[in-house]
């Protein structure tokens, strides 16, 4: 007897869940093959619910012990090897040759445990003990920013996606995440490693859609801190819009994720710096200042 | 009145056909000039609330001036309906309130677990209403009510009536401790009948708070109550209603059960804290086209 094979809904992430998109509209994505498949178009509302995910998920993330967020982006490398088949058969069907989708997966798979390794160090390096002239203990050290939205390179659609989302994770921030719009597949697919990888519900969100439509609320919305942009349309826009609350706005667009993404000045674009004048005894008789 | 006539009044709910009704009433979608509407509307309706034991003056003072004041960005807004505060926090509340318009809610009778006897119960109405609450939330026994003691409830609540004079009479039924609908419904015609001039659903410290269901079965002995009587009673949902769309619902709710008569502040109430800046963000976003963020909304 013959069995009908499962096939697979590709569905949004909004706090650790997996909706459909709440306008129920799609988008058709041909696949090289000729198969059609049919994705979530995301809509204003889909990502005003991701950013409200994404703030209450905020609190949580952000006040775990830095080595802790440490160990859960390492998992996320774990879990990603654990499905590599999945993922490389997944970027053969929109097109790339097995080689080339060997190769970003095992790039996506290093960005992980890079940024790992960054989580409980980055305030160490970038931190300071700033010399004052009054009795003061004074240092900076880095905090994140809150949540930023990302849009996700169109290509590499996998590499980019993890290279664009890592460096804000491991920072302590929150984010709401556009995929690639015509090779989303991968991003549903990687969502499902983030909920296996004890990465809390709302931490990562990813929309699949059209970013037409979405660039809009994705830099306007008030409750948002940061937009990282890695396409090359609607720059313009994000900043006028990023100007009502002054968001940072990071430009990613010109990055070869393949050479520039191991670097840990990109997990400084979302956090804040915030500086502490701790009174100590009056050392000026000393000559010293710290 | 006695027990036994007391215990005659019960009447059974249809706690499906409620839930069903309610269901009815969340997939209305209000849209544009109507939402604006019924937003100004749920501001309107907002009893502020503190109620910590930590609250200061301080904290009590900043919360009448975002009452008066909810959001000076937007124009047209309204004040909120009252603020609703513990009775040593009444005096700072008239002063700061004086000539705004907005009242002064108080909870007494040993809010919120209404376990003391009637003597302090009584003289705790009595500081709230010197000191100038216009209104007084009671709580009622519910030990005594579930017990069985019905004419218990209904003997207090007469006498803290009457301990109120001018001041108006909200009666908690803290719902979330009645367990049934059909309790919920009995304790709604005891509160009525001894004179209470609003009955609602909750002290806000008990979960679960005011619920749909619950909304509408007192909702709707109060239109019954309405139709023998011909006596209003206010209605106060409190606990649980933060954000917007759940308030318009609960307008449906009200509009569609009571009719217009009860879309004032007269008549209903919604007993919040954190909905006043969930409304306002709504506003906010029809005003200028943008989703909003806490940060730029005062705190409450």
């Amino acid at each position: 007897m013959s069995r009908l094979e499962v096939q697979k809904t590709y569905k949004i992430y909004i706090g650790g869940k997996f909706p459909r998109t709440e306008s129920g509209r799609f988008y058709p994505v041909k696949l090289k093959d000729g198969t059609i498949t049919n994705i979530c178009l995301g809509s204003r509302k889909d990502a005003r619910n991701a950013v409200v995910a994404a703030r209450n998920a905020f609190e949580g993330w952000s006040s775990r012990a830095a080595f802790n967020r440490s160990q859960i982006l390492y998992r996320i490398a774990e879990m990603l090897e654990g499905r590599k088949a999945q993922f490389i058969e997944e970027l053969m069907a929109v097109g790339d040759s097995k080689a080339s989708a060997t190769k970003e997966l095992e790039a996506s798979i290093d960005r992980c445990v890079y940024f790992a390794g960054w989580c409980d160090k980055y305030t160490q390096l970038f931190g300071s003990i700033n010399p004052v002239a009054s009795s003061h203990f004074n240092f900076s050290v880095q905090e994140p920013t809150g949540v930023v939205t990302i849009i996700a390179p169109e290509s590499p659609s996998l590499l980019g996606l993890v290279s664009s989302i890592m460096p804000v994770i491991a920072g302590g921030n929150t984010c709401v995440v556009l995929a690639s719009e015509n090779s989303p597949h991968v991003a549903v697919t990687f969502a499902e490693v983030l909920n296996s990888s004890d990465v809390p519900g709302g931490v990562v969100n990813i929309i699949t859609g059209k970013e037409d439509e979405l660039v809009e609320h994705f830099s306007s919305h008030m409750d948002v801190n940061a937009t990282i942009y890695c396409r090359n349309k609607h720059l313009n826009l994000i900043k006028e819009n990023a100007s009502l609350n002054v968001k940072r706005v990071s430009d990613w667009s010109d990055k070869d994720w393949y050479r520039d993404g191991d670097d840990p000045y990109l997990l400084l674009e979302t956090q804040e710096v915030k500086t502490t004048w701790h009174p100590i005894e009056n050392i000026a008789g000393a000559k010293s200042g710290y | 009145m006695t027990n036994n006539q007391l215990i005659a009044l019960k009447r059974p709910i249809d706690q499906v056909g409620v839930e069903e009704r309610v269901a009815r009433f969340q997939t209305r979608s209000i849209k544009t000039e109507a939402k604006i509407q019924g937003l100004k509307m749920a501001l309107n309706m907002i009893d502020l609330t503190t109620l910590e034991g930590k609250d200061t003056a301080g904290k009590v003072r900043q919360m009448c001036y975002k009452a008066m004041h909810p959001h000076d960005a937007l124009p047209d807004l309204p004040t909120v309906a009252a603020v609703c505060v513990y009775p040593t926090h009444v005096a700072t509340a008239v002063d700061a309130l004086k000539g705004s318009g907005v009242k002064v809610a108080a909870v007494a009778t040993a809010f919120p677990s209404g376990n003391s006897s009637r003597k302090i119960k009584l003289a705790d109405t009595k500081i709230a209403v010197d000191a100038g609450a216009d209104e007084v939330d009671m709580v009622i026994s519910r030990g005594e009510f579930l017990s069985g003691n019905y004419s218990f409830v209904f003997d207090e609540i007469a006498a803290i009536k009457e301990a109120c004079g001018k001041a108006r009479l909200k009666v908690i039924l803290e719902t979330g401790e009645l367990s049934t609908l059909d309790n919920v419904r009995h304790a709604s015609d005891i509160a009525m009948l001894a004179g209470a001039d609003f009955i609602k659903t909750s002290t806000g410290k008990i979960s679960p708070a005011a619920t749909m269901p619950v909304t509408l079965t007192m909702l709707e002995a109060i239109r019954d109550f309405y139709y023998e009587t011909g006596k209003m009673v206010g209605m106060k949902p409190a606990g649980g209603i933060s954000k917007s769309k759940l308030a318009l619902h609960n307008l449906v709710m009200v509009k569609e059960t009571l009719g217009d008569a009860w879309l004032s502040n007269e008549w209903f109430r919604f007993g919040a804290s954190s909905l006043a800046n969930d409304v306002l963000m709504q506003l906010a976003k029809q005003a200028e086209g943008r989703y909003q963020g806490l940060d730029y909304f005062s705190k409450d």
